[in-house]
C-alpha cells in the first residue's frame, strides 16, 4: 500500500506500470485519475489545492486500509498533489489490484467518493475574473451513503 | 491548544494557525470563545453548518470533549479527487 501526498507531478505510465508488477495473483488492476478541468466560458487559469498536513495522510491511509479489507484488495496506490495547477494537470490517481475486476472497481469507486468529501482538500479557481473555492457538492456526499453498511 | 483554520476559515481570520489558550469543554464552547473575542471570529463562525471541524486531526463534530486535545482544526466542506 503507498499513499503520497505531494506538489509534484506524477507519472502515469510509470506509477500503473510498477502498480501492476509482481502481483500475479491479483487478476484485475484499476486506476482512476482526476485531471484539472478547464471551465467554460470563464477559462481557468490555475486551479490551487490547500491541504491539512499530517491529516491529510492520515485520512488517506485509513481511506486504503479500509478499502483493502472491505474489497480484498491486494494493493492500492494513492496519489494527491497540491499546490497550483494549470488546466490538463493531473490532480491524482488511486490504483487497485483485486483477483476479480468487480471488486478492483468498486473499491476505486469506494476511494474516490471518500476521497472527494473526506480528505481535508479544498480546491480554489483562478480565473481572470478573480478566485473563488469551489464549493462542495450535496451529491458527492449523498455518493457516500451507498457504502454505509447496514 | 494549536487551532488551524483552512481555505476561506483562514482568509477570514486571516492566520493559519494559532495557539489558544483554553479552558473549553467541548469544540463549541471554543468557538463561542473566540467569537467573543473579535469579530473576525463572530464572521468566520456565523453559519456552524457551513463547517467541519478535526479535532486531534481526525473529523469530529461540535460536540466533540476537547480535554487532553493538542490540535482543533476549522474548515469548509472538503473538496478533494
Amino acid at each position: 500500500m503507498r499513499v503520497l501526498v505531494q506538489d509534484a507531478p506524477f507519472d502515469l505510465g510509470a506509477e500503473t506500470q510498477a502498480f501492476a508488477q509482481g502481483h500475479s495473483d491479483m487478476g484485475a488492476i484499476v486506476t482512476f485519475t482526476g485531471v484539472v478541468r478547464d471551465l467554460p466560458g470563464d477559462p481557468l487559469q490555475v486551479m490551487e489545492i490547500e491541504h491539512y498536513p499530517g491529516m491529510t495522510e492520515l485520512a488517506l491511509r485509513e481511506m486504503a486500509e479500509t478499502a483493502k479489507e472491505r474489497f480484498s484488495l491486494g494493493d492500492v496506490l494513492v496519489i494527491h498533489r497540491f499546490g497550483a495547477l494549470k488546466p490538463g494537470e493531473m490532480i491524482m490517481m488511486v490504483a487497485t489490484a483485486a483477483p476479480h475486476r468487480k471488486d478492483a472497481f468498486a473499491a476505486a469507486d469506494f476511494l474516490m467518493d471518500y476521497l472527494k468529501s473526506r480528505a481535508p482538500f479544498w480546491k480554489r479557481e483562478i480565473t481572470a475574473k478573480g478566485a473563488t473555492w469551489v464549493a462542495s457538492k450535496e451529491a458527492d456526499e449523498d455518493a457516500l451513503g451507498q457504502w454505509e453498511t447496514p | 491548544m494549536q487551532v488551524l483554520y483552512f481555505a476561506w476559515v483562514r482568509e477570514r481570520i486571516g492566520v493559519p494557525r494559532e495557539v489558544v489558550d483554553t479552558s473549553a469543554e467541548t469544540v463549541r464552547d471554543l468557538v463561542a470563545e473566540l467569537q467573543a473575542k473579535e469579530e473576525r471570529y463572530t464572521l468566520a463562525f456565523s453559519d456552524l453548518s457551513a463547517l467541519r471541524v478535526a479535532v486531534d486531526q481526525v473529523l469530529s463534530d461540535f460536540d466533540t470533549p476537547l480535554a487532553g486535545v493538542q490540535e482543533v482544526a476549522f474548515f469548509p466542506p472538503m473538496t478533494g479527487g
